[in-house]
């Protein structure tokens, strides 16, 4: 099998929401350039259109003068997109699963995003340091799981 | 430009809303307003048609828990019909279907609405 040479990009991009249309093109560019199928390039495009909209909502409360950084490193296996804010972080453990029959107005804010995250991708992970940064960590490996 | 366009048609008692382009976070607000005056104008059996709608995000999904209570407290409903499988997919992994009814094409919506058993 050819391997694919690694690749990094990075974009910095104001926390508007009109610019999530820009994003998911930008991340589609890339993953359709990588060889990913349709279907992972949808949910890769999907979750980092949750990680950002919940970036602009909940980190920065609609404040288009802040910014998020979106790094995408490429290899052989996987793509891994990092999504930066610097707003004041939240704890993850707290959001539970969003449970949409019990009561459909009470869902935690950004609840959706997460769980949809964490159901399109391989991995999800947050690192947060409070009061400066989150990080949210997407990887999707070329092949699924059970074929590794 | 916006990506998203939101179609009103009045069909006796159903209000028919079309969707078209996409629907994110950005757009919105323009579903939300069109939902808003229809629930304002005392409709409240409404079938959403996604026929022209090429992507929705967990935002997109939000407006539909945001107003079903009350279009259901006040005797209606919403409908969904004509998803595309691609949409389809982020309703069902949200476990949307278990909440709310969708059709394959708007008739059948409109016969539940006009023929209920």
């Amino acid at each position: 099998m050819q391997k694919n040479k690694a690749k990094t990009y990075r974009i910095q991009i104001s926390a508007a929401t009109e610019n999530l249309e820009i994003i998911r093109g930008f991340i589609q560019d890339i993953a359709r350039q990588a060889g990913f199928t349709t279907e992972q390039i949808d949910q890769i495009k999907l979750a980092v259109d949750e990680a950002c909209t919940n970036a602009i909502k909940h980190a920065y409360s609609y404040d288009a003068s802040k910014t998020i950084d979106l790094k995408i490193d490429l290899d052989s296996e996987k793509m891994e997109i990092v999504v930066t804010d610097y707003g004041p972080g939240f704890d993850p453990q707290k959001l539970d699963q969003p449970d949409i029959n019990k009561n459909a107005k009470k869902a935690k804010p950004g609840g959706l995003g997460i769980h949809l995250m964490k159901t399109l991708m391989d991995t999800v992970n947050f690192k947060i340091i409070p009061g400066q940064k989150t990080e949210v960590h997407l990887i999707k490996y070329r092949t699924p799981e059970t074929q590794r | 430009m916006s990506g998203f366009k939101v179609k009103r048609e009045d069909k006796d008692a159903v209000t028919v809303l079309y969707l078209s382009g996409f629907l994110d976070a950005h757009t919105v607000p323009d579903f939300e307003k069109a939902l808003q005056e229809t629930i304002n104008d005392k409709r409240y059996k409404i079938i959403v048609n996604f026929k022209d709608l090429d992507y929705i995000s967990s935002a997109g999904l939000g407006v539909f828990m945001g107003f079903i209570e009350e279009v259901r407290a006040n005797g209606g409903d919403i409908k969904l019909s004509n998803l595309s499988p691609r949409v389809y997919k982020v309703f069902d992994l949200l476990g949307f279907p278990a909440l709310f009814e969708i059709f394959d094409d708007e008739k059948q919506a409109m016969d539940k609405f006009l023929k209920p058993e």
